[in-house]
């Protein structure tokens, strides 16, 4: 007995001390809060988190790959403790989410007739699925299946809809699906998300300079949800309110309704839940991953730069916008007119961005107050360059610095800037141009109070850049056009003002380079419009002189038209440490490509700062199309009259900056979503109107 | 000669999952993925043959000369614990991309019957040292054979149409089932 216990003391103990030993021996540094963290998980090993046992699941913790509450043995002082040990709250650690992108399984039409195993890996053997869409899901629900949470279930369209709140993350049914259509992520992984040719996209998103997903939006206000609706288009656009206002919407050129009916009114939708939570008195939150200490210098407060600043923050980071002049907006402030966007509107949406944590250097000029180099040395581990194309293009013709002729940009923002919203004009005015800051400059004008405002525009209505809807609302309140002319010079009343503005009249010819016709002169054709203040607002470019400072200028390229050099997919420039985004690197462009710019480059800066490689998604679109999901005919759309835009009537707003579009109302928001067909790549839902709606209607 | 027939016989006569029914857990449990399954079989194989040996020194150098054969059980459950816990260390530190690939399935190991069942059959049918070592490599090979096998089928399983009530481990048992039968035909051979 004695020998027994002593036997089995020594095999113990030479155990014990073998594996002390080895402990120290073969010691590997790993993070102390593992254990501890592993402390707190129930030591059931059973793998309900999707994770090989929970030694493994407290490293997924540390690493930021699970939330705190992802054991499911364990209760939720085990998760509150854990989420200490992290230095978390529970709740804002980034959980994984799955994500279905798909919104339509049943639509698609099918290839075969099916008898097999009804599970779609099964079905995905033969031929890939019986359905004609390559992509989709096949609704058999093996996810479901695969589910041990019960999170996802079969929706009413068969395709399965999954419960956020039940979802833990596991990554089962991502492993599941045969078609790789559900993607587990988190917050941050989601908001790096970029269009890409084997993605499940309507048409309406595949032209979206953001890429929004603008079915799911949809959707979601025809539920009611208008908060999810918000959250949304926040993956993709923090600026809502005034995309909502000020958007040309080319979304809406290739919704799939418009093949058959009228396009469905997207923008209009987007203004509306954008106004609802304006409205509702309360922001909704906007969840942001963990602080990673990390600094990034924002040049450039405008769309790209508070959009890249705002994604940056939203992934921990700690973005600073230096902004020239003393508010933020940029182009959005001060270049469009307060008739279309309101500053207070500006102002508020602003205020909620920058209440996530981004600091803000007022009035500070680049290559006055601070140059590139400068930030570097202050320690900001990558810059953006966002300070837009302010420098407008002159005429070039004789009596351009005549006293009463100015630059569109120079003028607007002179309005804007000016407290009262008014600066001293003539009584007849000319503008010169025919795109969208053409038309700011002459509403503007009539709302200051000008007798006679002209177009001076060389081709004809048809090649007009500016956006229809706008062009019409000029005219509407009384604006004359004067087509095929091209000014020649501006004549002087003989004490330095301007008496009139000679042109030469045109005609189309052949077709130019941008497919617009080109115009001609008709020789001795000159005509004197009589009027005394001229603007030219033909287009701008960015103004990059500050460059000359740089120490690093030789290595920064500079293309022809003054835009910093990029690349297309990254945006990085050709220093590393640089990514611009915006008109700065495309030239004047519309806001929502901005703030798509800005998006992109968050992605790349993120990448840099935190050492990943700085690549792109590979089978990128960028605003591409993808073939198969341009339809010719839709079949079985039952027609529906698309909303109307509601605007004040012209004698009430020509006097005052008072804000022209108004908002739908809620019925008219339910029944415009219910316009939408929920389109994905070539599966749509013809049906999708409820008649009894109709008929309610 | 002896050697190859006793491969044999681990290997596919006396296989133990299917002849011997030990280590039905990891054999349920890891066999829905062909990977995992490869994973789970190498990692048996890896720490059975050590188990075996260690086993079977503990027990004829120092339990047999102190007669003291009825602490075989605990001593081993020590042993083999003791012994996974020490690979596991020394995997992490001296060959990381074996312990990335064998890792996640070492705690699994440490509480597998089908280890200390090889352990003690060794001693039971009164082997030699490198007959243990050479049993404990064809018993744990068998296990991954039975393994890989099993999941390849299971992995067939799913694009068939299982009656609900059948699914799942129930269909898995019933393939056991008839997969045992089948290694039943080795009987006989050695």
């Amino acid at each position: 007995m004695t020998i027994a216990i002593l036997v089995m003391l020594g095999i113990g103990a030479t155990c014990g001390i073998i594996l002390s030993v080895a402990s120290k021996v073969f010691y590997v540094y790993e993070d102390p809060r593992i254990g501890q963290v592993e402390y707190f998980l129930a030591g059931a090993n059973c793998g309900g988190c999707g994770f090989a046992g929970c030694s493994a699941a407290a490293v997924a913790i540390v690493e930021g790959k699970a939330k705190p509450g992802v054991c499911v043995a364990a209760d939720t002082e085990a998760a509150v403790n854990i989420a200490g040990v992290m230095g978390v709250e529970p709740g804002t650690a980034e959980p994984l989410k799955s994500l279905n992108p798909c919104s339509g399984g049943d639509r698609a039409e099918d290839k075969f007739i099916y008898n097999g195993a009804m599970t779609c890996a099964a079905m995905t053997a033969l031929y890939g699925g019986k359905r004609v869409c390559s992509i989709g899901c096949l609704g058999m629900g093996d996810c479901i299946r695969s589910c041990q949470f019960d999170a996802i279930h079969m929706g009413p369209q068969g395709f399965p809809v999954i419960d956020e709140f039940k979802c833990v993350g596991c990554g089962a049914c991502a492993t599941t699906c045969p078609k790789d259509l559900l993607s587990v992520k988190t917050m941050s992984q989601r908001l790096l998300v970029f269009n890409q040719e084997d993605h499940a996209l309507a048409p309406c998103q595949q032209t979206c300079p953001a890429e929004i997903d603008i079915p799911k939006y949809i959707r979601l206000i025809k539920e009611g949800d208008y908060e999810g609706a918000v959250n949304t288009i926040r993956e993709r656009n923090p600026l809502l309110l005034s995309c909502g206002r000020v958007c040309p919407h080319p979304c809406e050129n290739h919704c799939r309704r418009e093949i058959e009916d009228e396009a469905v009114s997207i923008n209009q939708l987007k203004r509306f839940v954008a106004d609802y939570e304006m409205n509702s008195g309360r922001r909704f939150p906007i969840a942001c991953a963990p602080d990673t200490g990390k600094r990034v210098a924002v040049v450039g407060g405008g769309p790209a730069g508070v959009s890249c600043a705002y994604f940056l923050r939203r992934l921990g980071h700690h973005p600073t916008i230096y902004e020239a002049m003393p508010k933020l907006g940029g182009i959005t402030r001060y270049g469009i007119p307060e008739y279309r966007l309101p500053d207070k509107v500006l102002d508020w949406e602003i205020e909620g961005i920058l209440n996530l944590g981004i600091d803000v250097r007022y009035n500070t000029v680049i290559g006055r107050d601070f140059t590139i180099q400068s930030l570097r040395e202050e320690g900001y581990e990558a810059i953006f360059m966002g300070i837009g194309a302010w420098k407008d293009y002159k005429l070039g013709i004789k009596g351009e610095d005549l006293k009463g002729v100015s630059q569109g940009i120079s003028f607007l923002s002179s309005v804007a800037s000016s407290p009262d919203k008014k600066v001293p004009i003539g009584k007849r005015a000319a503008v010169v141009g025919g795109g969208n800051s053409a038309i700011d400059c002459v509403r503007t004008l009539l709302r200051l109070g000008c007798e006679e405002v002209y177009i001076v525009y060389r081709r004809t209505r048809k090649e007009m850049p500016a956006n229809a809807v706008e062009i019409e609302a000029a005219e509407h309140e009384g604006v004359k056009f004067q087509f095929l002319a091209a000014p020649t010079q501006v004549i002087d009343d003989g004490q330095g003002n301007v008496k009139g503005l000679e042109y030469l009249q045109m005609k189309l010819g052949e077709p130019d380079a941008s497919g617009r016709r080109r115009p001609v002169p008709i020789e001795g054709s000159e005509t004197v419009l009589d009027v005394d203040m001229v603007i030219s607002a033909i287009s701008q470019q960015p103004d990059i002189g500050f460059m000359e400072g740089e120490p690093e200028k030789e290595n920064i390229t500079i293309t022809r038209w003054n835009t910093f050099d990029n690349d297309p997919e990254t945006l990085q420039c050709s220093v590393p440490y640089l990514f611009t985004g915006g008109d700065v690197a495309t030239g004047p462009s519309l806001v929502v490509d901005a703030i798509g710019g800005g998006r992109r480059a968050a992605r790349a800066i993120h990448q840099y700062i935190t050492g990943e490689e700085v690549k792109g998604t590979p089978k990128s679109l960028r605003k591409r199309h993808i073939p198969e999901s341009l339809f010719a005919t839709v079949p079985g759309v039952v027609k529906s009259p698309r909303t109307p835009m509601p605007e004040l009537p012209v004698a009430e707003r020509i006097d005052s900056m008072i804000e022209v579009d108004q908002v739908i109302t809620e019925a008219d928001a339910k029944h415009e979503s219910s316009r939408c067909l929920n389109c994905c790549r070539i599966c749509y839902n013809p049906d999708v109107i409820d008649q009894k709606d109709q008929n309610a209607a | 000669m002896e050697y190859i027939e006793l491969i044999i016989a681990t290997i596919f006569v006396n296989n133990i999952l299917l002849a011997q029914f030990l280590g039905n857990c990891p054999f349920l449990g890891t066999s829905k993925k062909m990977e995992t399954a490869a994973g789970m079989g190498m990692a048996v194989i890896f720490v059975l043959v050590m188990a075996g040996v260690m086993t079977w020194i503990i027990y004829e150098w120092l339990l047999v000369p102190y007669k003291l054969e009825f602490l075989r059980t605990i001593a081993f459950i020590l042993v083999i614990a003791s012994l996974v816990q020490f690979v596991e260390m020394f995997l992490k530190k001296s060959i990381p991309a074996l312990y990335a690939g064998l890792g996640i399935f070492l705690p699994l190991i440490t509480t597998n019957c089908a280890v200390f069942g090889v352990c003690v059959l060794n001693i039971d049918k009164e082997y030699n040292f490198l007959q243990s070592l050479v049993a404990s490599f064809g018993y744990a090979a068998g296990f991954g054979l039975a393994l890989v096998l099993f999941a390849g089928v299971r992995e067939r399983i799913l694009l068939a149409r299982v009656p609900k009530p059948l699914q799942d481990t129930s269909i898995a048992l019933v393939t056991a089932g008839i997969f045992s039968l089948s290694f039943y035909a080795f009987r006989g051979m050695v």
